[in-house]
C-alpha cells in the first residue's frame, strides 16, 4: 500500500554495515557518557581526586609503618594503586547503568533502531577510556610523589594494557549489578562488598604473608591480587611467575560469563 | 525490505486484541485490546493512570512484546520486525527522558545518530528542531537546566529527529503548567497539519477533545468506549449539572425529582448531585423549579464540562482513581513510577 515515507528512512541493510552501525551505537553512546563524565563534579572526584587521596594517604600517612623487604614502599604501592583505581572505576559502570535506567533514558534507546548492545558497549567503553585517562594521571602524580618504576618502558606499557583488560572484562559483573539495581544508590552500595574484599584483602597495599593465615589463601590466589602481582612485576621489572597469563586467563573468563549475565539482564528490565 | 515487511495495511497501526499481563499473570494491564489508528489522523487513549495506555504505547514501540494478539506498525509486525518498525516511529515518554547532561543539541544529535541518519543531516535536523520549538537560544546549556516545558519540547523534538511518518506521544502535557501545555498542543497541531499520524495517550479529556479525532477509552486494560470525541460527549451528555442541597436529607428528596432530567444515571455524592444533560441552563431552571415547588432550598448549584471523572463515572460506575501502585507495576521493574515527574 501506500507506504509512501517509510521506505525513505533507512536504506536495507546488508550484515557489514550493521556491525558498524553496532560499531557507530556504541561509540556514540560512549561519547555521550564521556560528556557526562566530565559534566558532573562529583564524578570527576570519584574517577580522579580519590585515587590521588589514596596515593597521598598510603604514601605519607600510613606507608610509614608498611615495610615490604626488597623494594620501596611507594614503588610497591603505586602499581597497585592503579589496579584498585581501575577495578573501582567499574563502580561507575554499575551507577550510570542504574541511573540511565531510573531515568527511562534505556526505554527510549530501546525504541530506536540502535543496536542492542550499544547501551552495555557504550557504557563499558567509556569507563574504559576514563581508566586510559586515570592511569595516565596517577602515573604522573605517582612519580611526583616518588615512584619510580624500574622495569622497561615497554613492560610498563604491558602492565597498563594488562589492568585495563582486566578491569573491563570485571566491569561487566558490574554492568549487571547496575542493571539489577533498584535505583543507583543502590547499585553503589551492592559494589560495596564486591569491590572492598578483592581490593583490600589483596596484595595492592601490603604484602600477603603480613595477613592472618586463613585469609592469606584467598588473598594470594585472587585475580585482583594477581592482576596487581603482574602489573608490579612488569613496572618494577622484577620476577612475577605467572601471574600475568593467570591475569589474562581470569580476564577472559570472567567476560565470557559476566558479558552474557549482564546482556541477559538488561533484556530482561529494560 | 519495506515492501516486503509491509503487509497490506490502510492503517497505521493495527493491534488485535492485545493482552499483556504482568506478574505471571496476576495483573492483566491490557485485556484484550483492538485498535486501528488511519493514516494522518490523531488518535487519543484516554484513561487514568493504571488503565494500561502507557502498556499499549510500549507494546507499540516494541519496547515490550505481547503476552498475545498481534500489532502492525506501518504495517509492520512489531513482534517479527521490532527494527523496522523503530525506523518508522518517533516516541516522546510520559517522562520526558532527555540526557540531562547533554545540552538541547547534543541531545538531539545522538538521537539522530542512533537513529543512523547521516552526521550533516543530523545536525541541520537538530538545529532545525531547536528552531521550530523556541529551543535555539537554550541549544548550547545542559538540559538540567531546563523547564519542565521545555524539557517536553526537546523530548518531542528528539521523537522527530528522524522524520517518522508515526508519532507516539504518552502523555505529553501531563504535569505542565497551562502555558506550556497550549504551547505543545499548538505544536503537535502543527505536526498534525504537516502529515504526522500522532498516537497520542492522555488522562485529560480536555486534551483529548482539542487534538484527538478518535478516541478510545480504557479502564483496567479494557476498552470502555470508543469513537469521536463528539460522540463520546453526546453520549455523556454536554454539560454537567451539579447540584449541592442544603442537607443530606433534601438530597434524598430532590434527586428523586430530578434524576428523570438526565439521560444518564445522577451520581449522588453526600449533599451533592450531578446530573449530565444536554441543555444545561434549560434543566437547570427546571430543577429549580421542580425543586422550589417542593419547598426544597439549595446550597449551590452550577454548570459545567464534563470531566474525565464523569466520563469515567457514565461509563463505568465508579471513578477514575489514581492506581499508584498498578503503574508501578507497568513500569519497567517498578522504577519509573518513582521518578517525580516534571
Amino acid at each position: 500500500m501506500s507506504l509512501t515515507t517509510a521506505p525513505t528512512l533507512t536504506p536495507s541493510k546488508s550484515n557489514r554495515s550493521s556491525l558498524r552501525w553496532a560499531l557507530s551505537d556504541v561509540l556514540t553512546i560512549a561519547r555521550r557518557n564521556l560528556l557526562a563524565l566530565v559534566r558532573i563534579p562529583t564524578s570527576l572526584v570519584f574517577a580522579v581526586i580519590q585515587p590521588v587521596m589514596f596515593v597521598l594517604l598510603f604514601r605519607y600517612i600510613f606507608g610509614g609503618v608498611i615495610h615490604i623487604p626488597g623494594v620501596d614502599y611507594v614503588n610497591f604501592l603505586i602499581p597497585g594503586i592503579l589496579v584498585q583505581t581501575t577495578i573501582f572505576g567499574a563502580v561507575g559502570t554499575a551507577i550510570g547503568l542504574a541511573e540511565d535506567l531510573q531515568r527511562g533514558l534505556i526505554e527510549r534507546f530501546r525504541a530506536l533502531p540502535m543496536a542492542r548492545m550499544a547501551v552495555l558497549g557504550g557504557r563499558t567503553v567509556a569507563d574504559l577510556a576514563r581508566n586510559v585517562g586515570v592511569v595516565i594521571i596517577i602515573t604522573f602524580v605517582g612519580m611526583a610523589v616518588g615512584f619510580r618504576p624500574t622495569g622497561s618502558f615497554v613492560s610498563y606499557i604491558q602492565a597498563c594494557l594488562l589492568m585495563l583488560v582486566f578491569a573491563y572484562c570485571i566491569s561487566w559483573g558490574f554492568a549487571f549489578v547496575g542493571l539489577a539495581a533498584p535505583n543507583s544508590e543502590t547499585a553503589q552500595a551492592m559494589t560495596f562488598p564486591l569491590i572492598f574484599p578483592l581490593t583490600f584483602a589483596s596484595s595492592i597495599f601490603v604484602n600477603v604473608p603480613s595477613m592472618p593465615g586463613w585469609l592469606q589463601p584467598f588473598a594470594i590466589n585472587q585475580p585482583v591480587s594477581q592482576c596487581a602481582t603482574a602489573v608490579r612485576g612488569l613496572m618494577l621489572g622484577s620476577p612475577h611467575g605467572a601471574s600475568t597469563w593467570i591475569t589474562l586467563a581470569w580476564s577472559i573468563g570472567a567476560i565470557a560469563i559476566l558479558a552474557p549475565l549482564a546482556t541477559a539482564q538488561y533484556r530482561k528490565v529494560a | 525490505m519495506f515492501r516486503k515487511l509491509a503487509a497490506m495495511s490502510d492503517y497505521a497501526v493495527e493491534a488485535l486484541d492485545i493482552v499483556r499481563t504482568f506478574k505471571d499473570g496476576e495483573v492483566r494491564a491490557l485485556d484484550g485490546v483492538t485498535l486501528r489508528v488511519a493514516r494522518g489522523e490523531v488518535f487519543g487513549l484516554l484513561g487514568p493512570n493504571g488503565s494500561g495506555k502507557t502498556t499499549m504505547i510500549r507494546i507499540l514501540s516494541t519496547i515490550l512484546k505481547p503476552t498475545s494478539g498481534t500489532a502492525t506498525v506501518n504495517g509492520i509486525d512489531v513482534v517479527k520486525h521490532p527494527d523496522a518498525v523503530r525506523r518508522s516511529i518517533g516516541l516522546a515518554g510520559q517522562y520526558a527522558t532527555v540526557d540531562e547532561n547533554l545540552t538541547g543539541f547534543e541531545n538531539l544529535r545522538m538521537i539522530g545518530l542512533l537513529n543512523h541518519m547521516d552526521k550533516s543531516l543530523v545536525v541541520k535536523r537538530a538545529h532545525e528542531l531547536l528552531e521550530q520549538f523556541g529551543l535555539s537560544d537554550a541549544a548550547n546549556r545542559t538540559t538540567k537546566t531546563y523547564s519542565g516545558g521545555m524539557r517536553r519540547r526537546l523530548d518531542l523534538g528528539a521523537a522527530l529527529v528522524a522524520s517518522p511518518p508515526l508519532l507516539f506521544l504518552d502523555e505529553p502535557t501531563t504535569g505542565l503548567d497551562p502555558q506550556s501545555r497550549q504551547d505543545l498542543w499548538a505544536i503537535i497541531e502543527g505536526l498534525v497539519e504537516g502529515g504526522v499520524t500522532v498516537l497520542l495517550t492522555t488522562q485529560y479529556l480536555e486534551e483529548a477533545d482539542r487534538l484527538a479525532k478518535q478516541l478510545v477509552v480504557l479502564d483496567h486494560g479494557k476498552i470502555i468506549a470508543e469513537g469521536t470525541s463528539q460522540e463520546l460527549k453526546t453520549r455523556l451528555g454536554n454539560t454537567v449539572l451539579s447540584v449541592t442541597f442544603a442537607n443530606t436529607d433534601d438530597a434524598s428528596r430532590g434527586v428523586e425529582l430530578i434524576r428523570e432530567l438526565s439521560p444518564t444515571p445522577a451520581i449522588i455524592e453526600g449533599t451533592v448531585v450531578d446530573l449530565t444533560v444536554d441543555r444545561g441552563p434549560a434543566v437547570a431552571a427546571d430543577v429549580l423549579r421542580r425543586l422550589d415547588g417542593a419547598g426544597i432550598t439549595l446550597a449551590g448549584l452550577a454548570l459545567r464540562e464534563p470531566s474525565l471523572d464523569d466520563v469515567f463515572l457514565n461509563l463505568t460506575g465508579h471513578k477514575a482513581e489514581d492506581i499508584t501502585e498498578f503503574l508501578a507495576d507497568e513500569a519497567p521493574a517498578g522504577r519509573r513510577g518513582r521518578k517525580a515527574r516534571t
